[in-house]
């Protein structure tokens, strides 16, 4: 009876040494809580589920957990030890993720491209999903019968702004004419719409929303790969730099990838979101 | 008129003679100088020492004031702010003839003009109420979306005309209060020579009225170099969004600063220019000379 008195005694000491141990290693903004940055609107089909009525996220609940990067960031939070009810979202302007000082979130989930130079102002988490570039073109326009990379330059192209896609146009398209630029999604759709430009440059998920929803009577025109046929951009969390937390971050997601979760959630959230033709 | 514009002129005379007064006789002046000079050193000094002393100065300086940023971004920065030159020069041409139109359709006197009078007016007070990146944003992507025949869906082509409409809007008024300005015994006297109603505006009311006012066309010309950005918002590649791009590009901001460079070096020797403009144009006053 002592005994086993003790040893529980001993047993919960242990216990909550380790789990002081975790939260000293990973340590968060608000003790005790996760709180995960997005931008608004939470477009689909990075987000889903709605909103309820009168909330400040427009399009999608992010609490929800409903579409694939709640998903992921839930289940992150998971490994992190963290249960649902303690995980609070944010919101976080794309400029704000990365500006320097005190952050207001512990990471930032909102389909941020990691690339060598950002890594510098930030802390990327590994992959948790890998993306090609794609195009949306007008159907019946002159574009949308162009097969190759080579065949899209003399064509007035667009992107949003603070998307790798303006870096994929002019490092790899290269067009004869300046791209367009636009500050938001909601720009970038109204002038592929509006035929100011030829064809708008984004994420393949995103292409199939645009193609669905935002404009009727667009088309995927094809994705793209790097040079050496990999995917042309990969997704990480964003954290500030030199946070402790990004090795608690990548350990959570380097499992979710091993055990399958990351494939399971693609399959539930991102499956109408592949295939599309190569362009090279 | 006459004797209270004198009596200010005096009044101004005499506070310059204070000043250069005090300053020659030394004592208080030198004094004086001297202490400005030592709380201006003392001011900035502790500012500065605040600022590079803050725990966060490493990280602004490295995100807002990196040198190799700044050389590898300030080229194509520079060149994309070549468009912005564009805007703002053909913007420039058109609102100045725009807002002369207004302004003088505005001053047309009796009960016959009244409609187009009112027109007038309300159309100045729309578009001065409205905000700039309104108006871009509603006709770079609505007027395009009209799907209409011959007319351009150039983003930057309308940007171009939502800023000759808001700004004709503002110059029509500094064009408005130089007309006003003219006294109404000069038009009597040219209408008292023979001249009619439009010889009358055209080679007397309007010749002194435009270079009473060029000061203030100057200060909207530079208002017009800045607004110039805003176009930006429609996806016209200019020296802000180029900066943005650069900026997302890299997550540091040090390329707005090359921004800010570029439009500042281009406004600053402007906004000397119309100053130096005013001062000659009060010396000539002052020395009896008619405007």
């Amino acid at each position: 009876m002592r005994k086993s008195v003790l040893f529980l005694l001993v047993s919960g000491c242990f216990l909550a040494l380790a789990s002081v141990a975790a939260a000293a290693s990973c340590p968060t903004v608000q003790s005790g809580q996760l709180t995960v940055g997005t931008d608004n609107p939470a477009y689909p089909p990075w987000y889903a589920g709605g909103t309820s009525k009168g909330s400040f996220w427009k399009l999608n609940d992010p609490d929800t957990g409903k579409g694939f990067e709640p998903a992921v960031a839930y289940a992150v939070a998971k490994q992190l030890g963290f249960a649902k009810s303690q995980v609070k979202w944010t919101y976080v302007p794309f400029d704000k993720s990365f500006a320097p000082g005190k952050k207001s979130f512990d990471f930032d989930i909102n389909q941020i491209s990691y690339t060598p130079a950002r890594a510098k102002a930030v802390d990327f988490s590994v992959s948790y999903y890998d993306v090609n570039q794609a195009i949306v073109v007008n159907k019946g326009t002159k574009i949308a019968a162009i097969r190759s990379i080579k065949g899209l330059k003399p064509f007035k192209l667009g992107a949003q702004l603070g998307t790798t896609s303006y870096q994929f146009i002019t490092s790899r398209i290269k067009p004869s004419q300046q791209p367009a630029v636009f500050p938001s999604n909601a720009g970038a759709v109204l002038a592929l719409k509006n035929k100011q430009i030829d064809g708008l440059v984004v994420d393949l998920p995103t292409a199939f929303y645009v193609t669905a929803v935002q404009v009727p009577n667009s088309k995927i025109l094809g994705q793209f790969e790097n040079p050496k046929g990999q995917s042309t951009d990969r997704f990480g969390v964003v954290l500030a730099k030199h946070n402790p937390l990004t090795a608690c971050v990548n350990k959570a997601i380097t499992t979710l990838r091993k055990n399958g979760t990351l494939t399971k959630l693609q399959k539930l959230w991102l499956a109408k979101a592949t295939g599309a033709p190569i362009l090279k | 008129m006459a004797s209270e514009g004198d009596r200010r002129t005096d009044l101004e005379v005499d506070r310059r003679s204070r000043i250069v007064e005090s300053l020659r006789s030394g004592g208080e002046g030198r004094r004086s100088v001297a202490i400005a000079l030592l709380s201006t050193v003392v001011f900035f000094g502790v500012l500065g020492y605040v600022i590079t002393h803050a725990p966060g100065w490493p990280q602004v300086k490295e995100t807002f004031f990196s040198w190799s940023e700044f050389k590898s971004t300030f080229p194509e920065i520079a060149r994309a702010f070549l468009l912005n030159v564009k805007i703002f020069c053909i913007a420039e041409v058109f609102i100045l003839v725009v807002a002369l139109v207004l302004a003088v359709l505005r001053s047309l006197p009796g009960p016959v003009f009244f409609p187009i009078r009112a027109l007038v007016i309300v159309y100045a007070d729309v578009f001065r109420g409205l905000p700039t990146i309104l108006v871009i944003a509603m006709l770079g992507f609505g007027a395009p979306a009209l799907d209409l025949k011959h007319v351009p869906t150039s983003t930057t082509f309308w940007g171009i005309v939502a800023l000759v409409l808001i700004y004709s809007a503002y110059v029509s008024e500094v064009y408005r209060a130089g007309i006003e300005s003219v006294h109404p015994s000069q038009e009597a006297a040219a209408r008292s020579l023979g001249l009619s109603r439009w010889q009358t505006t055209r080679r007397v009311i309007l010749p002194q009225a435009i270079r009473r006012v060029i000061p203030p066309l100057l200060n909207d010309f530079i208002g017009l170099q800045k607004d110039s950005a805003l176009v930006a918002t429609v996806g016209a590649v200019e020296a802000f969004n180029q900066s943005q791009i650069d900026t997302n590009a890299t997550f540091n901001f040090t390329a707005y600063l090359s921004a800010a460079v570029l439009f500042v070096a281009l406004t600053i020797p402007l906004a000397r220019f119309t100053d130096w403009l005013v001062a000659r144009d009060r010396r000539k006053r002052q020395m009896g000379r008619l405007a």
